[in-house]
């Protein structure tokens, strides 16, 4: 007879040691005390469990209970999870609000999904079919855009010996798969819900290399440092440079079908903004709530800090579970530094040998591990005949990263770059001039090329438009030097206008406010068209310049107010308007002479 | 006060058994049900009672750390009697106008105070779900603060000090001045009128100057009935500090949640309360982190600062003001730069500005708050709030480029816009942010913006949409 329950012997905040457990496993999760409080084995070694616990422990005494699950950290995935808000282990808070109130008491339970409502479910196999993993047995409206794909779990194959379509709770049976050789039949109920252990990533046919922008509506990331569907990206910065600004405008606008964003060891009331604003904003590309393609999962800074850890691999799994029917999901973490805090807390009280600045030395490993859970892929399951392609998914995962001191020499960043192939780094200059997003054009980078995509999707023109912009900038930044130690005056005239313009574009098309409602969200057609009424102007400006027109003539232009005011265009409208700008650029030009 | 729940044994048991003290730290042998973070009674040879709390449990030895100094203590006659429960503060209504100890006994020679409930003072995080976001609008009368960093009902905003500037003045003159401008535009003064309005100060490792500065202040203003203080002083045992804002938050919570109250918090100064929790590590021999300072530092403070906040259908509220001093006027030191990342902003003091003689000193750049824009605008403040905001920033950063500049080039170098600038951010330092103690309301604050980009061209004003331009905007040269 197996013994599954053992006894405390040491308690160190979040870190229980306890003997007396029989055939447990690493990353088991037992519940600890007469509270019942969750945890997970983390280490193990002759009858002594190493346990980190997820709650607070005070209270706990040496020779209380200690009792396995004999399960891994698994989070249950089917319709409902949409618009929900979630703790680090996917207790649903708003559930533990209703039964304990208005802040969070310990040891406690909630089911994930709603276990009562009743789901319209579809069947898209009939008896007899033989079906796979990733095979779609049928589907659930979930939201008004997302269609649930009821999916036979990984690792599992067999004959569809019955199926029914109709009104179902998740806990219900809706097909039976049998499967089987001559050692014996076994057969399969599947319900609306599978598990997923959260540590493990989820399986996938083949992966694929990321072809085509994530667009944010965010003009710096999508013209100069665009991400990946299916990339990552870090935006690292010190506190106020406007992180979670950043997070929560790429939560709202991107171009994503689902969206899983994770507070990590954040502001109570930053989850709380989501949690108030996104019912109430659409979705641009929808027009559907956006709540209705968000989880959250808000494991605040005060929550327990083991709980910090699991939050990330709980959103991820369920990231990935979205791409497994083929959306292109889009994964946010703020911030992964917390995270790589809260390993660093308890490889402390596990008295491990620190690494650089007390970091385990794993660390970087998790943090590649974690990362490369992005990607794009062709999802498991036989397609049928007609759809030889596969289904496609993506995650992409997007990491704020919180340095000390808003220094990018220290580990979280650092393994973080080596990784994630967008790094946007916000700059504390840019943030005090209230410059944002206060992303830094010359130390940001993106290793992904999507001119192709551009060209045929945008403009023709979009890279070299782009490129023509970047070089501006940077030539800015040289000659700002020069002024820095002789002055202005020192510049020749085309060089000032270099200066003229690049202001141009920082202040009429790099700035961008995440609070005014017209300017927030830029399509990518508009900011084409901001862009090329800016490198029209340059374009003029220097024609004017060979044909002896003095700089001060051309920047008293009345145009140059209009530019300044392209912000302010409506979506539908701004082609027209911007077009309706240059021709009078144009004509402005000539009045001065300059054909 | 700090008490101790009537004990759920049968039995305590009384040790006899320490086999180590080593600062704060006494370490017990052959202890049994033993639980983490229980607090302890250490009766030392002179018969005086100390508390402690559990740090760490063994099965055969815990760990414990003494609040109130170990000096004293022996290893052969000094008791431990384990309490079987957590920390707790008694809490009351009738703490209101109350001078407590940093463990929340009194120390204004009156009666003790009867608890209505006993909390524990670790208190538990609000559940994210539960929160409403901080809408409302303070006037703290300060236009650095109510015009390009504004206060709202809920938020913790820390000031960024650094020694021997005056973030305790002006913390006391925003108690005193703090008051909700309603959503129609009809005033609700705080204290004064309707909505009840309390001010808990917690006070750690501050002077006898400082101390008695607050008194006088809250005294003056006619504050101090609905007011509580927990004072640990610089001569206060250090370890003491740990628990004094615990206590502090626990009777705000108290007074917020279920007394519905709008509390004010103050806590002054963290930088201490950082020191003590690093005493405590080093003596614990725990793996440094940064300077010193243990690993757990980010957590431990939000701890505290997490602790404020709206509750969705509970009228009360818990706003935090939290005064540390930056080492060295260092804003990159760990104890300014984890706050920052947990507080919903910060105010920065600034040397320059004080030794120019501008008070209040505060360096609007560096400076923000993470919640004003949901506290200002239509119904709130002005509808021109925002924009007026932003181009007020963006032409004092401006200004001190051209500051640098000038140092290398000289003025006559500048163009007539360029000088046009420096002088702005001449007049917005002197007299936008220098405004003395004049409690000024926040339609003030914005006409007087207003005035100051008067000199402006609107061609100028690039943040400013047109509508406010046309409305605000009376160009004189």
């Amino acid at each position: 007879m197996n013994n599954n329950i053992g006894k405390v012997i040491r308690i160190a905040g979040p870190v229980v040691r306890a003997v007396g457990l029989e055939n447990i496993r690493l990353y088991d999760v037992v519940r600890v005390g007469e509270l019942g409080l969750i945890g997970e084995v983390i280490r193990l070694s002759e009858g002594l469990t190493t346990i980190q616990v997820y709650e607070d422990t005070s209270g706990i005494r040496v020779g209380e209970p200690v009792q396995s699950t004999g399960l891994p950290l698994v989070v249950r995935l089917g319709p409902g999870l949409l618009g929900q808000v979630y703790d680090g282990l996917q207790r649903p808070l708003e559930i533990l609000a209703e039964t304990g109130g208005e802040f969070i008491q310990r040891g406690v339970q909630a089911s994930p999904l709603p276990e009562d409502k009743r789901w319209q479910f579809t069947s898209h196999v009939s008896v007899g079919d033989v079906v796979g993993a990733g095979d779609i047995l049928g589907v659930v409206p979930e939201s008004q855009t997302i269609e649930h794909r009821i999916m036979v779990p990984p690792h599992q194959r067999g004959r569809v010996v019955s199926i029914r379509s109709g009104e179902f709770t998740v806990n219900e049976t809706v097909a039976v798969i049998r499967s089987g050789d001559e050692a014996g039949v076994n057969n399969r109920e599947i319900s609306l819900v599978q598990r997923w252990p959260v540590r493990q990533p989820r399986p996938c046919q083949t992966r694929l290399a990321p072809r085509e922008p994530l667009l944010t509506g965010t003009r710096i990331i999508d013209a100069f440092f665009p991400v990946a569907k299916g990339g990552s990206a870090i935006i690292p910065g010190g506190f106020g440079t406007g992180k979670t600004v950043t997070e929560h405008s790429l939560a709202r606008w991107a171009d994503a079908d689902v969206v899983v964003y994770v507070g990590c060891g954040e502001r109570g009331n930053e989850m709380t903004e989501v949690l108030e604003e996104f019912p109430k904003l659409e979705d641009p590309r929808t027009g559907a709530p956006l709540m209705e393609r968000t989880v959250l999962i808000a494991n605040t800074s005060n929550m327990p800090v083991a709980a910090r850890e699991a939050s990330i691999y709980t959103g991820i799994t369920i990231a990935e579970y979205y791409r497994d029917m083929g959306y292109d999901v889009l994964m946010l973490a703020d911030s992964t530094s917390r995270w790589g805090e809260a390993l660093r807390e308890i490889s402390g009280r596990l008295e491990e040998m620190p690494g650089e600045e007390g970091y385990p030395a794993y660390l970087a490993a998790r943090l590649a591990e974690f990362y490369e859970r992005s990607g794009r892929i062709i999802c498991l399951g036989n397609h049928g005949a007609s759809d030889t392609q596969g289904r496609m998914g993506s995650v992409s995962v997007v990491g704020a990263v919180s340095p000390p001191g808003g220094d990018f020499s220290e580990p979280v960043t650092q393994n973080s770059m080596r990784v994630a192939s967008t790094f946007w780094a916000l700059d504390y200059d840019l943030s005090r001039r209230r410059h944002f997003p206060a992303i830094n054009w010359t130390s940001s980078y993106s290793l992904y090329d999507f001119s192709d995509w551009f060209e045929s999707e945008v403009a023709t023109d979009w890279d070299e438009l782009s490129s023509e912009a970047m070089a501006l900038l940077q030539r800015e930044v040289e000659l700002l030097e020069i002024v820095q130690l002789v002055g202005p005056d020192a510049l020749a005239e085309r060089e000032r206008a270099v200066l003229a313009i690049a202001r141009m574009l920082r202040e009429d098309f790099l700035q961008q406010s995440a609070y005014r409602d017209v300017d927030r969200y830029c399509s990518i057609h508009k900011a084409y068209w901001m862009l090329k009424a800016v490198m029209d102007f340059y374009h003029r400006t220097q024609a004017a310049l060979d044909a002896k027109i003095s700089l001060e003539r051309v920047t008293a232009l009345s145009v140059v107010a209009d530019i300044a005011r392209m912000k302010e265009f409506q979506m539908e409208t701004a082609e027209k308007e911007i077009k309706a700008i240059m021709d009078r650029v144009q004509f402005s030009f000539a009045d001065l002479g300059v054909a | 006060m700090l008490k101790t729940m009537p004990l759920p044994r049968l039995l305590t048991t009384e040790y006899r058994t320490l086999s180590q003290i080593r600062g704060p730290l006494l370490f017990v042998e052959r202890t049994a049900d033993v639980a983490y973070n229980e607090i302890v009674e250490v009766i030392g040879p002179d018969g005086e009672v100390r508390l402690g709390q559990v740090m760490e449990v063994d099965r055969q030895r815990c760990m414990v750390r003494i609040f109130i100094g170990t000096s004293g203590l022996d290893l052969d006659t000094t008791r431990v009697r384990f309490t079987g429960d957590v920390a707790r503060l008694g809490v009351s209504l009738s703490m209101l106008g109350r001078v407590l100890n940093g463990s929340g006994q009194p120390i204004d020679g009156g009666p003790p105070i009867i608890p209505e409930r006993s909390l524990d003072i670790n208190g538990l995080p609000i559940n994210p779900s539960m929160r409403t976001h901080p809408s409302e609008f303070i006037q703290t009368g300060v236009s650095a603060i109510d015009g390009l960093n504004t206060l709202t009902r809920g938020q913790k905003l820390p000031i960024f000090s650094g020694a021997g500037l005056p973030a305790n003045e002006l913390a006391a003159q925003i108690a005193s001045q703090a008051r909700v401008v309603g959503g129609d535009n009809t005033e609700k003064a705080e204290g004064k009128g309707s909505e009840p309005f309390a001010v808990v100060f917690a006070a750690m490792g501050i002077t006898q100057r400082e101390t008695s500065f607050f008194m006088d202040q809250f005294r003056a203003s006619d504050a101090m009935d609905r007011t509580v203080l927990f004072i640990n002083r610089a001569d206060d045992p250090s370890i003491e500090r740990l628990l004094t804002p615990r206590a502090a938050l626990t009777a705000a919570e108290y007074l917020a949640f279920t007394h519905h109250r709008h509390v004010l918090v103050i806590l002054t100064d963290m930088t201490n309360y950082c020191e003590a929790l690093r005493e405590i590590a080093a003596a614990s021999e725990e793996v440094p982190g940064r300077r010193g300072y243990p690993g757990y530092m980010y957590s431990d403070l939000a701890s505290l600062y997490e602790r404020s906040g709206r509750i969705r259908g509970n009228p009360g509220s818990v706003t935090q003001l939290v005064i540390l001093t930056m080492p060295d006027d260092d804003i990159t030191h760990p104890i300014p730069d984890l706050t920052g990342y947990i507080t919903e902003g910060q105010i920065v003091l600034s040397r320059d500005l004080h030794r120019k003689g501008i008070y209040p000193p505060i360096d609007v750049l560096p400076s923000l708050s993470r919640l004003m824009n949901e506290g200002i605008g239509q119904g709130k403040t002005r509808t021109d709030h925002r924009s007026v905001a932003d181009q007020l920033y963006a032409l004092y950063a401006e200004g001190r480029d051209l500051r640098r500049l000038v140092a290398i080039i000289g003025e006559a170098a500048l163009s007539a816009e360029d000088r046009r600038v420096l002088d702005f951010a001449k007049r917005f330092e002197e007299t936008f942010v220098g405004q003395g103690m004049v409690n000024r309301e926040i339609v003030e604050t914005l006409d007087h913006a207003w005035e100051l980009l008067s000199p402006m061209p609107a061609e100028l004003l690039k943040r400013i949409p047109q509508e406010f331009i046309e409305q605000y905007h009376r160009r004189k040269v």
